[in-house]
């Protein structure tokens, strides 16, 4: 059974109890994405304290996947600047297209935490626009907040 | 005096009306293993079904021996390939009760909806009077339902769009049927065209149409039907549809991909202008301007899809062997006893009527407490193929208040044994993810 390498652990409890969901004030850019593909959805905020991420909160419906990604991505850009918070995205994205390449993720465990769990995602590729929704919606809501700022 | 009938628990099996064993071995596909050698369960023939042999052959022997473009040049190969396009359009015709000249080649379903949506908003702005017969402009209506495949709405709503003209839709009752209390006032007066799906790509419902044609025409709408799920899975014959379109996919019935038709009333075609315009369409063509061909010449530009149309015929050949009535019986069968199964496994709930009473066999549900993506993932990992998501349906779902489902569909080399994989793959989820009371037999 090849499910357990998708379906690590830190995933299901991630979906079963997601940190940091709920949308919270204050908040200076709010995005939306779906997913057409499949329907899956998520409101998220983001809040800069100067150039640092205060808080990221979130609210949306969608897969075990797309679910435990948010909350494992909020573990990780909570405390981190803007760049770092994106630089982190970008080592995700790299871990999201390993096709399961153990040596890429063993390479980023340090930077990814809870979130190099997903390495086993990466050999699905229908699977992976479930784990970069919540990333993408970061980098669009922090560079919005990141403008309005400036 | 009443008579207790002892019933055997669990979903009765009835005698299937095919073969399915003798079916399997036609598909050269289903001997293939997936996930580490498991058999493939197929379970998703509405997505796209898969080819018997002598459809491959079909156009594997038209490509090594008649190869040439239809309808143009005297060469020997052309007069065969031209022969063979046509022959083909008259098994699809006859398949349908049609007339041969009121079969129009597509792409798929999308692109022969579309042709007629292009159509009537050129008839707005055609030079000649013939072709505005049916122009639709503002004020005018244009009638869908809540229950349409996006190929079957988004059409409308960009024709409304660029004329003006305004989309209405009929409603669904809670048990997944259309809800036709206020036809009479949806199709009104205004009402130019009435879109509406045969069988449910998502519920699985089969529509009234008799009732819904029969208010269009009163009000002197046309009707176009989609047949993408119907044609497929049920007898379907135009003089009694009564219908002025009906569009379906090929690939969707054994056949290639890359083909659909149009049929539509003759004269009502004859009335409409082009969609695409280019070769093969045309009668005379100067700088100035040109004329048209009759259908369904005007309605097929550029060189056909030869060798795809003579592996649709190929696969009609095959359904008619079959017979349609079969394959229907076939698939209610196996509906009955898929809707038993399901409902004897607690927390999941079936998206459409509960019953095989004007139903297909396109089975929606939700699995409490799972999303249906990780349903299709634990399916997917037991070599079980079934659709997950909106289903390009996507007012649907909403209207039902589920964010997706997961939908298993059937055809001809459907078993019982599919069924059951197709039950306790999901009890395996639900034990997989914790929920519920499953477990696997």
């Amino acid at each position: 059974m090849q499910l357990q390498s998708m379906y690590q652990e830190i995933i299901l409890d991630h979906y079963r109890n997601p940190h940091g969901r709920g949308l919270r004030e204050p908040f200076e850019a709010e995005v939306h994405h779906v997913n057409p593909t499949c329907g899956d959805e998520v409101t998220l905020r983001v809040h800069l304290e100067g150039d640092t991420i205060a808080d990221v909160s979130y609210e949306g419906m969608g897969c075990s996947i797309s679910q435990a990604s948010v909350s494992a991505m909020y573990d990780l850009v909570i405390g981190k600047t803007v760049p770092q918070a994106l630089e982190t995205g970008e080592h995700f994205m790299t871990l999201m297209s390993s096709k399961g390449d153990a040596s890429v993720a063993e390479k980023l465990e340090d930077e990814l935490e809870d979130a190099v769990a997903f390495a086993g995602v990466s050999k699905y590729p229908a699977r992976i626009k479930c784990a970069l929704m919540s990333w993408m919606a970061l980098k669009d809501a922090s560079a919005r907040a990141w403008g309005a700022q400036q | 005096m009443t008579q207790t009938v002892s019933r055997p628990a669990g979903a009765q099996r009835e005698a299937l009306p095919l073969d399915v064993e003798a079916i399997r071995a036609d598909f050269p596909i289903l001997s293939r293993t997936v996930r580490d050698g498991k058999r493939l369960v197929y379970l998703d023939s509405g997505a796209t079904s898969q080819k018997p042999r002598s459809v491959l052959d079909a156009e594997r022997w038209f490509y090594e021996n008649v190869n040439a473009a239809p309808h143009r040049g005297a060469h020997q190969l052309a007069e065969e390939a031209t022969g063979a396009y046509e022959t083909a359009r008259a098994t699809i015709a006859g398949f349908l009760g049609a007339r041969t000249d009121e079969v129009v080649f597509t792409r798929n379903s999308t692109e022969a909806i579309n042709l007629v949506a292009y159509a009537l908003s050129n008839a707005a702005t055609a030079k000649e009077d013939a072709f505005r017969r049916y122009a639709v402009g503002q004020g005018d209506e244009i009638v869908v339902t809540e229950m349409e495949h996006h190929a079957n709405l988004v059409p409308w709503q960009q024709l409304c769009e660029r004329t003006g003209a305004t989309l209405r839709w009929l409603g669904l009752t809670d048990d997944g049927r259309l809800d036709l209390a206020d036809l009479g006032t949806v199709v009104n007066e205004r009402t130019k065209l009435v879109a509406v799906t045969q069988q449910s790509n998502i519920l699985g419902t089969i529509n009234p149409l008799g009732e819904i044609v029969a208010r269009a025409h009163e009000v002197g709408a046309l009707v176009l039907v989609d047949g993408a799920q119907s044609v497929p899975h049920q007898p379907v014959d135009v003089t009694v549809l009564g219908a002025d379109f009906l569009v379906f996919s090929g690939h969707k019935m054994l056949g290639p991909t890359g083909v659909g038709v149009l049929w539509g009333r003759y004269e009502v075609l004859d009335a409409l202008p082009p969609f695409l315009t280019g070769g093969s369409m045309i009668e005379v063509v100067r700088m100035e301007g040109s004329t048209f061909m009759p259908p369904p010449q005007r309605f097929e530009a550029g060189v056909p899809m030869t060798a795809q149309v003579i592996g649709l015929a190929a696969a009609v050949e095959y359904l008619q062997r079959l017979g349609m009535d079969a394959v229907q019986a076939h698939e209610e069968a196996l509906t009955a006893y898929a809707l038993e199964k399901l409902a004897e496994i607690p927390g999941v709930t079936v998206i459409g009527p509960p019953d095989t009473v004007s139903r297909g066999g396109a089975i929606s549900f939700t699995v409490e407490g799972i999303h249906p993506h990780d349903v299709g993932q634990v399916l997917d990992d037991e070599g079980i193929a079934v659709r997950v998501g909106h289903h390009c349906a996507w007012p649907v779902v909403r209207r039902y208040g589920v964010p997706a489902t997961t939908r298993a569909t059937f055809y001809v080399h459907t078993g019982y044994d599919d069924v059951d994989a197709l039950a306790d793959g999901i009890r395996k989820a639900q034990q997989f993810f914790g929920v519920g009371q499953g477990e696997v037999s």
